[in-house]
């Protein structure tokens, strides 16, 4: 058997795939943190507190109106990023000119919200999100089974960071989107209505995490807590991604998952802690992070 | 002779009858105050949390709500799984509300804070969530009494099951930290006393959300057998995951050392069918336990964990000592406690040890499939009891000072 | 205007200024001295911990401007540190053992404030919430904190090898005294040209720069001041306690110092005393209230409405009307 650094070939390669997936979760959230970013310039901390509710409604929506999984996948982003969009318009457009740590504030107190609401509700061991059925199973690709919901979980997610980028890169919606993150003021005197494109901007980024939530909940156990200890990595991940752009933030997602998946193999007592070691690692050499500017 | 060693004896038995009686004078502050501390927001807040509390209202109430017409006053905290906060909370109500004895407490570190001011001001505490094995070893204290289970048995119990049916090469999925570490040392004690052997093994940090990678590291290791040595959340993951990847499908078997009621209940049957487990009690296991479970379910709209049912338990026993003794006094009330046999609806052939160990018979439980669940909350089959005598450390290895070795 | 006609009465208001704070930091005193007899001394203890890790905090958020979303870190570290030496080397006396774990919390100060000062604003935040997790995962591991179930039977000892502070009373005079050279130093720094200069970085760091101010390691000393200030706290708290958790270390704690702060009052000097009276104080109503169960979404309501709309916190809005009143 071909082995790598004393791991056989295909554990080796199986590990690899794993952390791609994992990776994929990653770069979903900090795309919609750095979408969010980009326009609103606020760290979005209620970034897990939405991607738990997302799958929350996934899950109550299948308990108690029978909301079928790929309805959901499609519906509850529009909910939760409706949802999200309230937020904004209600909250924290009333704190935009004010300096942007207050955004992070007042969204870290929402989402410790969230969380103390649905413990509340529906306590903390959560609940499981049954496989929709054409996904279950697995697949034997020679070098490890693969159960087919984390294959199509993989596809799902590069797919919509594709959709993103190629939204806000070659759209005339993004064009303005960007516009407007460089220079609200004219694009304002230029007629866009760039309170609505904030207020928009915001509900996709919220939708975005709704949407990681779906796809997880068939995952992991569906809990309240299941999105703070998520956004910290997530943290990380921008912070070495530097949030300078759309695909910056989606490489680097999807590099942290295979550098935490081969710590697994490696060193599994480190693979918390890895991310964060690459983070100060990155700070020392490059502070604005791989992809950003200086500012 | 004889006379004066008579009269000796009778003016030493006078004597301790007065002391005794010096004692049982008054319960102190015209009330038995019984304070409840737990986990009521957190990680632990399904295991014990406000069932908990409610399973101790509904002992006070069944026990007519006074003990010999002094009234019971039942107080309660979160401790947010803090152990300052927890020991904080106890030593506020000691100075400032004069609790008698403390019951609940979850989390490990929690209870190891608490019953350190419990001992300092001559407290009872009455330990019912918790499951580190040190609580009554090297952390016991004159001041607690631990009830319901520990690891050691939850470990050696589901451990030389497993392997007597024949599970005896094994893989080891370890949290790690002091805890992990020390229930994959017990597992690995009995797996290689029995003659089985731990073919590999990989710690985790804790917590874990994916388990994936290490679910995917047992299925190529070979092993018969996966010990699931971590807790709550990194359990329930670790087992989710398991089932995803087809691992019991393809011939391995997961054996789980730490897994509850509300655990099971919470991941469905569909991925926890089959798991191995120790409890110290289950709901439906007879008609007594099953009768109580009914009356808690129309309270609490949950069937109880075994936590919940033993702070009803130790509830009792510790009630029926107050009153038995007339003093809440710690000592006299702890040493009635130690003197009395325990067999109600929670605890057969229960006794407390001189560590504070209340030992009682375990069981060996298997998870239902879906087809053979008959109900919600209908999720185990017995399938063997592990008698008191065995499923405990034994006070030979004891490290505990209270403990003459 | 006659430059001598305006500059008479700003000197006559900085001497009323001074004048006022003299006036309060001696009812401080006074209170303080007072309490232990009218209140619980543990729970004043515990909120003159909390008071000292705000003010510490404070300084760096109020003063330099930096929002640190990682203080847990210090304020565990000096715990940490001193209940390990405390709890393993019986001979040690409590102050050293304080000063130790302060040290500790200066020197991951320094490693901190060198990695995130180059930072600014949300990034900083975000930088120090990853070390500050980083951390969480090394006390997890090290053995000598005790992981999950924490350090505990740290023994109070005796203050200078002579007095026993065992009893509430006496533990509860040298927190307060732990308490006000904390704050004095805070008070002292924020007053001192290296203040002003923190202030003047704050408002505006490319200014700053030009006037030739090193600003980075005024940052960092800045930083490196509260780490330390954090870890006396935490160091002093374990003391009192006797023991040390994992709780400390765990970012909602790096959370609930932002929150007293805020409600206190951002870069007031008494705001952060009057924020952790009331987060503390709050908590423990809550957790033996029936509402218990719901302290997080209390605690995440208080700080969307400091956020909307009371965003100088108590002191500050206290300020505020008093100057609109009697200027």
């Amino acid at each position: 058997m071909t082995m790598i650094f004393g791991v056989p070939l295909a554990v080796f390669m199986g590990q690899l795939l794993l952390g791609l997936i994992n990776g994929a979760f990653y770069a979903l959230l900090s795309l919609g943190l750095a979408v969010i970013f980009g326009l609103l310039k606020i760290v979005n901390f209620a970034h897990g507190a939405q991607y738990m509710l997302g799958a929350f409604v996934a899950l109550l929506g299948s308990r108690y109106l029978g909301l079928d999984y790929w309805l959901a996948l499609l519906l509850v982003p529009l909910v939760v990023g409706g949802f999200g969009m309230l937020i904004e318009r209600l909250l924290l457009r009333r704190i935009a000119h004010l300096d942007h740590l207050y955004g992070l504030l007042l969204t870290f107190g929402l989402a410790l919200i969230f969380e103390g609401a649905l413990i509340n509700l529906f306590g903390v061991s959560g609940a499981s999100y049954p496989i929709p059925e054409a996904l279950q199973g697995g697949v034997n690709l020679g070098f490890m089974f693969l159960p087919i919901y984390r294959g199509w979980v993989l596809v799902a997610a590069l797919a919509v960071c594709l959709f993103t980028w190629f939204m806000i890169e070659r759209t005339r919606l993004g064009a303005y989107l960007r516009a407007g993150t460089e220079n609200p003021a004219l694009m304002q005197a230029f007629g866009v209505n760039v309170p609505l494109l904030i207020t928009l901007t915001y509900g996709f980024g919220v939708a975005l995490a709704a949407f990681a939530g779906v796809l997880a909940a068939p995952l992991y156990p569906v809990s309240p807590t299941m999105g703070s200890s998520l956004l910290i990595v997530v943290f990380a991940v921008v912070v070495i991604g530097g949030m300078g752009s759309i695909l910056g933030a989606v490489l680097t997602g999807l590099a942290m998952g295979l550098i935490e998946g081969l710590t697994k193999v490696y060193y599994p007592e480190a693979a918390n802690t890895v991310i964060f070691l690459v983070m100060i690692l990155v700070l020392l050499l490059r502070p604005a992070g791989l992809f950003g500017k200086e500012a | 002779m004889t006379l004066t060693k008579k009269c000796l004896a009778s003016s030493i038995a006078l004597a301790t009858a007065l002391a005794a009686g010096g004692a049982q004078a008054e319960i102190s502050d015209d009330a038995v105050r019984i304070g409840y501390l737990a986990d009521m927001s957190g990680t632990y807040r399904d295991l014990a949390g406000p069932g908990g509390l409610a399973a101790l209202e509904m002992a006070v109430e069944d026990f007519g709500g006074s003990v010999n017409g002094t009234p019971i006053e039942v107080f309660s905290a979160d401790d947010r799984n803090s152990a300052d906060v927890g020991a904080n909370t106890v030593r506020e109500w000691v100075d400032q509300r004069n609790v008698d004895m403390v019951a609940g407490m979850v989390a490990s570190s929690v209870t190891i804070a608490v019953t350190q001011v419990l001992e300092q001001y001559d407290k009872l505490g009455l330990v019912s969530g918790s499951a580190a094995s040190s609580i009554t070893n090297e952390h016991c204290t004159p001041n607690h009494i631990h009830w319901v289970y520990d690891t050691y048995p939850l470990a050696n119990g589901t451990a030389r099951a497993v392997v007597d049916q024949g599970g005896s090469d094994w893989f080891m999925l370890t949290a790690d930290y002091a805890f992990g570490h020390a229930l994959e040392g017990d597992v690995e004690k009995v797996v290689t006393e029995n003659g089985g052997s731990i073919v590999g093994r990989v710690r985790h940090p804790f917590p874990t959300s994916d388990f994936s990678s290490y679910i995917l590291q047992a299925q190529g290791s070979g092993a018969q057998i996966v010990g699931l040595a971590n807790a709550g959340a990194d359990t329930v993951n670790a087992i989710n995951t398991a089932s995803q990847f087809g691992l019991t499908q393809s011939g391995q078997q997961l054996a789980g050392l730490l897994v509850f009621l509300n655990d099971v209940h919470a991941m469905g049957l569909d991925a926890t069918q089959g798991l191995l487990l120790t409890t110290g009690w289950y709901w439906n296991m007879d008609d007594q336990a099953r009768e109580w479970s009914e009356r808690y379910y129309e309270r609490v709209g949950r069937m109880p964990t075994m936590v919940q049912a033993g702070i009803y338990s130790s509830t009792m026993h510790y009630l029926n000592a107050v009153e038995a003794t007339g003093s809440d006094d710690t000592a006299t009330v702890r040493e009635h406690m130690m003197s009395q046999p325990i067999h109600d609806f929670f605890a057969r052939n229960g006794h407390i040890r001189a560590d504070g160990r209340m030992v009682h018979d375990m069981y060996l439980a298997q998870v239902k499939t879906p087809e053979q669940s008959e109900g919600e909350w209908d999720l185990y089959h017995i399938l063997a009891t592990i008698p008191a005598n065995q499923a405990y450390r034994p006070l030979a290895e004891s490290q505990c000072d209270l403990v003459q070795n | 205007m006659d430059t001598t006609q305006t500059l008479s009465p700003t000197r006559q208001r900085q001497r009323r200024a001074q004048w006022r704070r003299q006036a309060l930091t001696l009812a401080l005193l006074a209170v303080g001295l007072v309490a232990p007899f009218v209140a619980y001394p543990v729970f004043l203890m515990k909120v003159l911990c909390f008071a000292l890790f705000a003010c510490a905090f404070n300084l760096l958020l109020g003063y330099a401007g930096l929002l640190s979303f990682g203080h847990a870190a210090f304020l565990a570290t000096g715990g940490y540190v001193t209940g390990y030496l405390l709890a393993s080397y019986p001979g040690l006396t409590p102050e050293l053992g304080i000063l130790t774990g302060t040290a500790a919390a200066v020197a991951l100060g320094a490693l901190f404030g060198v990695l995130s000062i180059r930072r600014q604003g949300i990034y900083f935040a975000m930088v120090t919430l990853a070390l500050a997790q980083l951390m969480f995962f090394v006390f997890v591991q090290s053995p000598f904190t005790g992981g999950e179930d924490g350090l505990h039977g740290v023994p109070r000892g005796e203050l200078f090898g002579l007095i026993s502070l065992n009893s509430n009373l006496a533990m509860y005079y040298f927190v307060f005294a732990v308490f006000l050279i904390g704050f004095a130093i805070i008070q002292r720094a924020v007053h001192s040209p290296f203040g002003q200069v923190l202030k003047a970085i704050r408002e505006n760091e490319p200014r700053a720069v030009s006037l030739g101010y090193n600003v980075d390691a005024y940052k960092l000393l800045a930083f490196v001041l509260s780490a330390g200030l954090a870890g006396l706290a935490g160091s002093t708290k374990t003391l009192v306690f006797q023991l040390a958790s994992l709780t400390d270390a765990h970012w909602h704690m790096s959370g609930e110092v932002i929150l007293m702060t805020l409600l206190g009052g951002v870069g007031t000097l008494f705001g952060p005393l009057v924020g952790a009276g009331l987060v503390v104080s709050l908590q423990h109503l809550l957790a033996q209230s029936p509402l218990g169960n719901w302290v997080s979404v209390i605690l995440g309501l208080i700080f969307v409405v400091c956020v909307l709309s009371f965003r100088s916190g108590i002191v500050g809005e206290i300020l505020k009307s008093y100057r609109k009143n009697f200027k």
